[in-house]
């Protein structure tokens, strides 16, 4: 059992009509996690006699037609809390936190009846882009196993290409679903700022974070986000806008004729990957044959984007992370002689060298005479990038390119440069500066790894992009090829 | 724009972070956070004259809710969590340094 060969929509028939029981998907989901997640490693923690639990329940009280998820395994990533099962953030500071509660997000699935399949691998505090920040392990990319899959959310998007679950929940501050989406060759959608509730997220720059779905198919990613959006009292920058129903307009007639799509000179510019540059130009290419307008255009300030953002989210994150502090929950440090040794012997042991990078550029832009020419400076650049895409939607439906300047690299060959690090994600930094949804899907490959295209959307606009991404999909077959792990294919 | 940062300053920005580094981290950290502090310098040559600064992305304005109290009762749950406890407290160690070398 893989899931290459089916959708949610499938799977929900075949549940309600009685085809296959929740328990039977359920024990294949782990028969197959098992014989996977030695090479891959995107789960941190299995949620096996939980997840057998919840299934024979389903299976006793039987599966209602408008519950889409319901005995259905999925994956979450590390940094989104869940009652009673274990939530570490990747991060030694969590080694032994289980919440009390659970995430808006899981409420909502709960309320579906979905199965936690268990929690996926992350860069600690969701702070990188290959998963090797993670305090636990380094997933692997199931297309080759020596390069990473991407990051943060890099456990996600590994588990759905590598077949292990369906569908998996991410979260993105900077690209942290659509870099490894990419990576990986399956969809990632960040939704607008403000359409699914941060409640239950644990919080690395809250101006910034937002929750999303990695998944094989647009149509599920389409269902599955619709289902967790919506306003959340507990998260009061959450939106009260009506949430579309936006795979009822995925079908047979959805089509791109006409649609405006602006390409960012910079988006293909210096720093890109020529490789890349090809797979996107034909991905475009392909648009334009279906009936859309290409227009190339320019975003002037992307430029500073990555300065900009890592000023703004290192700041968000060294105040969001002075909760872990050894005292309420977390890891305390070990023969301390007073509650300041309790403090800085329990960070400075219980954080990783990225995640105190942050802290550290956070405290410095914050502080007493760097406040105003980083921190302010930094938001006004801000306005200026989010004007930039205001001026280009004026008259353009969406914005493409790339989501990564490369393809997937190798395991430990930029660990050691944290700026060169950064500067991967020039390209999708500049959507959650503006608040803007963003996504990737598999456009083809180059070096043999899987390219995504970049879908950028007006706020709260995901269904342009969703219409846009399936005309792609239904009309190339990129998305049906699966990476030759375990010679399951 | 101010001068970069050197080791001294690093060890002030930690003490603010309730963060510590030895000496081989020291040098270290100041290196990667020279260099990522000039990229964070480029920044200063775009003209943001009368440009307001953007902190939020929400279109959501501050909501009221309503003022009722509600009894989660969940001490014993949020103390499972603690490190050290004592008869329903968080047990901390002193607060005050008892080791009498006078300071």
């Amino acid at each position: 059992m893989n899931f290459y060969d089916t959708d949610l929509t499938k799977l929900h028939d075949d549940l309600v009509n009685k085809k296959i029981s929740s328990t039977e998907l359920t024990k294949a989901t782990y028969e197959n996690i098992a014989a996977d997640d030695d090479d891959v490693k995107a789960f941190l923690t299995l949620n096996k006699d939980g997840a057998l639990k919840q299934a024979a329940e389903v299976d006793q009280q039987g599966i209602k037609a408008d519950q889409l998820v319901a005995g259905i395994p999925l994956g979450v990533k590390d940094n989104i809390v869940t009652k009673d099962i274990k939530t570490t953030a990747a991060s030694k500071i969590l080694s032994n936190f289980t919440p009390i509660y659970d995430a808006t997000v899981i409420e909502k699935l709960k309320a579906q009846n979905f199965i936690n399949a268990g929690k996926l691998n992350l860069d600690e505090f969701a702070m990188g882009g290959s998963t090797e920040n993670s305090a636990f392990q380094t997933t692997h990319n199931p297309w080759d196993l020596t390069r990473v899959p991407g990051g943060s959310s890099g456990g996600s998007a590994a588990a759905v290409a590598a077949g292990e679950v369906i569908a998996a929940l991410g979260t993105d501050t900077g690209g942290s679903i659509r870099l490894p989406a990419s990576y990986n060759g399956v969809v990632g959608m960040k939704p607008t700022y403000g359409r699914v509730s941060r409640w239950g997220i644990i919080a690395f720059g809250s101006s910034l974070d937002q929750v999303g779905w990695l998944t094989r198919s647009v149509k599920d990613n389409a269902q599955l986000t619709s289902l967790i959006s919506g306003h959340d009292d507990r998260d009061l920058t959450s939106s009260t806008k009506e949430v579309p129903n936006f795979a009822s307009q995925l079908n047979d007639d959805t089509n791109v004729k006409g649609l405006r799509i602006a390409v960012p000179k910079e988006y293909l510019g210096e720093g890109v990957d020529e490789n890349v540059k090809e797979v996107i130009q034909a991905a475009l290419k392909h648009y334009e044959s279906l009936g859309a307008i290409i227009d190339e255009v320019s975003l002037p300030n992307t430029k500073y984007g990555v300065a900009a953002y890592y000023i703004i989210s290192s700041s968000e994150a060294s105040s969001n992370l002075q909760r872990f502090d050894g005292i309420r929950y977390g890891v305390r440090a070990k023969d301390v002689e007073n509650l300041e040794d309790v403090y800085v012997r329990s960070r400075s042991e219980g954080f990783g060298d990225e995640v105190k990078r942050r802290i550290m550029l956070g405290t410095f832009s914050l502080s007493a005479g760097f406040y105003d020419a980083y921190f302010i400076k930094a938001s006004q650049i801000r306005t200026l990038i989010r004007q930039d895409f205001e001026k280009v939607f004026e008259d353009h439906d969406l914005v493409m390119g790339p989501a990564g300047p490369t393809v997937a690299y190798k395991i430990g060959s930029n660990i050691t440069d944290p700026k060169a690090m950064y500067m991967n994600d020039v390209l999708t930094v500049p959507v959650n500066m503006a608040g803007l949804p963003g996504m990737s899907i598999p456009a083809g490959f180059a070096d043999n790894m899987p390219v995504g295209l970049q879908i950028i959307g007006k706020p709260f606009d995901e269904q342009t992009m969703y219409n846009a991404a399936y005309t792609f999909e239904q009309s190339t077959d990129f998305h049906k090829q699966t990476p030759k792990l375990g010679g399951q294919n | 724009m101010a001068s970069k940062i050197d080791e001294q300053q690093v060890k002030h920005v930690a003490s603010l972070a309730k963060l510590q580094f030895d000496d081989d981290q020291l040098g270290k950290f100041t290196t990667q956070l020279e260099s990522i502090i000039d990229l964070f310098e480029t920044i200063d040559k775009v003209d943001t004259t009368d440009v307001k600064p953007m902190t939020s992305a929400t279109d959501q304005v501050n909501a009221m809710r309503e003022d009722i109290a509600v009894n989660s009762n969940q001490r014993e749950a949020l103390l499972n969590n603690a490190p050290d406890t004592e008869e329903g407290y968080i047990k901390v160690p002193a607060i005050i340094d008892e080791s009498g070398d006078g300071e």
